[in-house]
């Protein structure tokens, strides 16, 4: 048993190369994602931070094969979790590995549960298919669960309508966690929920994936939850990783215009006096894609050579990779940011 | 003496419900200078948007007045407060529900000039529409599209423009960029601060998001289940939070920095009922360091604990020196 564990560490649970997903649509191809590479440790987690449309959501969905086909392409030249190559098995046995071995928490707790069942049987139901327990065993462990992110038991004869916004996203944690998945993919967990309430549940995931040595994948905008939570952090731009490497890495030493980009829209708290810095224009449009650096339009630093063709994720030490195109031009390029 | 443009005092509202009153918004008292930003902060139920629609009357208050310009616009007509609400104006939150999806952006920014016969004359309403949208940074190109055809930061610029069109003193912000991305929302409020330069403007900005709320507001309100717990300029409140919710609030906010995990003040129990709730203080299931006695006794009030901030919590007054009743 202590082998295996200690091959595991060695190994990724999770990945990923060359991932691309597009949507044929009657409007026009729209290219969501285009050629990622991902890969995650055991017991580690990865923050996926961009803005609505950056691919975050369709990449998720492609690891568990749930991109809805048509209109959705799904390729890509490698894809595994814990070992398994996801592309070739049966849809059969691609059931029981979700909810199993990886599960899903989706944006919305008000629309992820069904209001015609209590919160009790709905833990259940995943907890009696996946372990092949009984009724009466799998609302035990539901009760247990429910414990677990701190509802009382007793409430599990409840029905969704009658808990908080909070408590229901802690229902669905319940049920995500249910059967010791061994990938989480949370994404935009606690963006329904206010504040205090956002950070009962950031503590809770955080508690729960240390008890159970569970992976993760933290599907975000908000660059405050990744600080909080992560340990890995991939930046995504109109489908494609624009930087990549540790929280620290990425955090203290940014090298991406975008992800720069991104740091100075947000308030700071410590000198509110400073005006923001917001990127001027828009996201792409997926359909039609600029030619080279999908940043470039955006970009305060581009210069004639960014748009001539996409640029590489390049290592630059570490686990650190950019993909920005003016390092190559420029070897004493710097973004402002790194200037102070 | 302040020139205050907007005082509150005693503003009510409850709604009836089966189960009772609810109380949304439980006497409220502040006032703002002209040309400075309130910010009025809460979470989701605490009746901060309530208070800023019945502010401009949209929901009309319980009880209380709204001193507007030396004016309490609760005692005037409808017909009168139509003519009021030229100085007062809302831009709301949801972008995407709160525009006409059939109109364009020229007759959506033209409807409350033709509306309030501010100008009849064809040109000069194009010429005026134009005018509004170069100010809000909407390209002319854009003035035959259709809401459905913009996006969500174009789309809350229309909703600027149309609150521009009056030519207002007063502008109440409802979470104006909750909706929208961190670089567009960025865009955003830097396009109303310079507007509130440039015209004097004076905001009430409601939002959930204290990051936002410090970098816009001269003085912050924050408020819990209908009541403003505290209230202080804005460095001296993220500097010195003195009520208890009000420091778990700010400690709860996740800072996009290294090294920032941190101890946080953790808010246990349930929430009170805002349905005729007990004359105490509203924050007692939840709060960690409650006084059993003090704190049960009555409402709280809020107290002026040092210059310009105001506490509502009896507990932190009597440590501070200050007689409780």
């Amino acid at each position: 048993m202590e082998s295996e564990k200690d091959r595991n560490v060695e190994q990724d649970i999770l990945n990923i190369e060359n991932l691309r997903v597009r949507f044929e649509t009657e409007d026009g191809v729209v290219h969501a994602v285009n050629g990622i590479d991902l890969k995650l440790g055991y017991k580690k987690t990865l923050g996926l931070v961009g803005e609505t449309g950056a691919g975050k959501t369709t990449t998720a969905l492609a690891m568990l094969r749930l991109v809805p086909d048509p209109p959705g392409v799904v390729e890509c030249d490698r894809l595994e979790i814990d070992g398994q190559d996801i592309r070739s098995i049966s849809t059969a046995k691609l059931e029981q590995i979700r909810g199993k071995d990886i599960s899903m928490i989706f944006q919305d707790p008000m629309t992820a549960l069904n209001p015609v069942f209590t919160v009790g049987e709905q833990i259940a139901e995943s907890i009696e298919i996946h372990e092949h327990v009984s009724k009466d065993e799998a609302l035990k462990k539901a009760g247990d669960m429910l414990e677990l992110v701190g509802i009382p038991r007793q409430r599990a004869n409840e029905y969704p309508h009658q808990f908080s916004g909070g408590m229901k996203q802690r229902v669905v944690i319940a049920i995500s966690l249910a059967c010791n998945p061994k990938l989480l993919i949370a994404d935009e967990p606690t963006t329904a929920l206010d504040v205090t309430i956002q950070a009962q549940v950031l503590e809770l995931m955080n508690e729960l994936k240390e008890k159970y040595d569970t992976s993760m994948i933290m599907i975000t905008h908000d660059l405050g939850i990744v600080a909080e939570v992560c340990d890995d952090v991939a930046v995504m731009y109109a489908g494609h990783i624009v930087e990549q490497g540790s929280l620290e890495e990425v955090y203290g030493e940014t090298m991406h215009p975008y992800t720069e980009g991104l740091f100075n829209s947000l308030p700071n708290i410590k000198n509110r006096q400073a005006m923001l810095k917001p990127i001027h224009g828009l996201m792409p449009d997926p359909t039609n894609l600029p030619p080279g650096c999908p940043f470039a339009p955006r970009c305060n630093y581009a210069t004639e050579e960014c748009s001539k063709a996409v640029p590489a994720l390049k290592s630059v030490g570490g686990t650190h990779k950019v993909a920005c195109s003016r390092y190559d031009f420029d070897k004493d390029f710097l973004i402002d940011r790194r200037k102070k | 003496m302040a020139d205050n443009i907007l005082e509150v005092k005693h503003l009510k509202k409850y709604f009836k419900t089966s189960r009772g009153m609810l109380h949304a918004v439980d006497d409220i008292n502040f006032s703002i200078e002209r040309g400075k930003t309130l910010g009025l902060v809460g979470e989701s139920g605490c009746g901060k948007s309530t208070t800023g629609r019945t502010i401009l009357r949209l929901i009309e208050p319980t009880a209380g007045e709204t001193i507007f310009e030396g004016k309490d616009i609760n005692k005037l007509s409808k017909r009168e407060m139509r003519h009021m609400r030229k100085d007062m104006q809302i831009i709301f939150q949801d972008p995407f529900s709160s525009l006409d999806p059939k109109k364009t952006v020229s007759q959506i920014i033209a409807e409350p000039i033709i509306e309030n016969k501010i100008l009849k004359k064809k040109l000069e309403i194009e010429e005026r529409v134009l005018e509004l949208m170069d100010t809000v940074g909407l390209a002319e190109r854009y003035i035959n599209t259709y809401p459905h055809e913009l996006d969500g930061g174009r789309r809350q610029r229309i909703g600027i423009a149309r609150a521009l069109a009056m030519e207002p003193k007063l502008i109440i912000c409802d979470e104006p960029v909750s909706a929208l991305d961190v670089s567009i929302q960025a865009q955003i409020l830097n396009l109303l601060k310079e507007l509130q330069q440039k015209l004097g403007l004076t905001y009430i900005f409601i939002t959930h998001d204290l990051s936002v709320v410090n970098h816009f507001s001269d003085d912050i309100a924050v408020m819990y289940l209908g009541q403003i717990v505290e209230k202080a300029p804005a460095e001296e409140l993220f500097e010195n939070p003195i009520h208890p919710y009000t420091q778990a609030l700010l400690s709860a906010i996740p800072i996009p920095e290294l090294g920032h995990r941190r101890q946080r003040v953790q808010l246990i129990g349930e929430i009170t009922s805002p349905i005729e709730p007990p004359a105490e203080c509203r924050f007692l299931k939840r709060c960690l360091v409650c006084d059993k006695e003090l704190c049960t006794k009555s409402s709280p009030k809020l107290i002026e604990v040092s210059p310009n901030h105001f506490v509502a919590c009896p507990l932190k007054q009597k440590e501070l020196g200050f007689e409780v009743e």
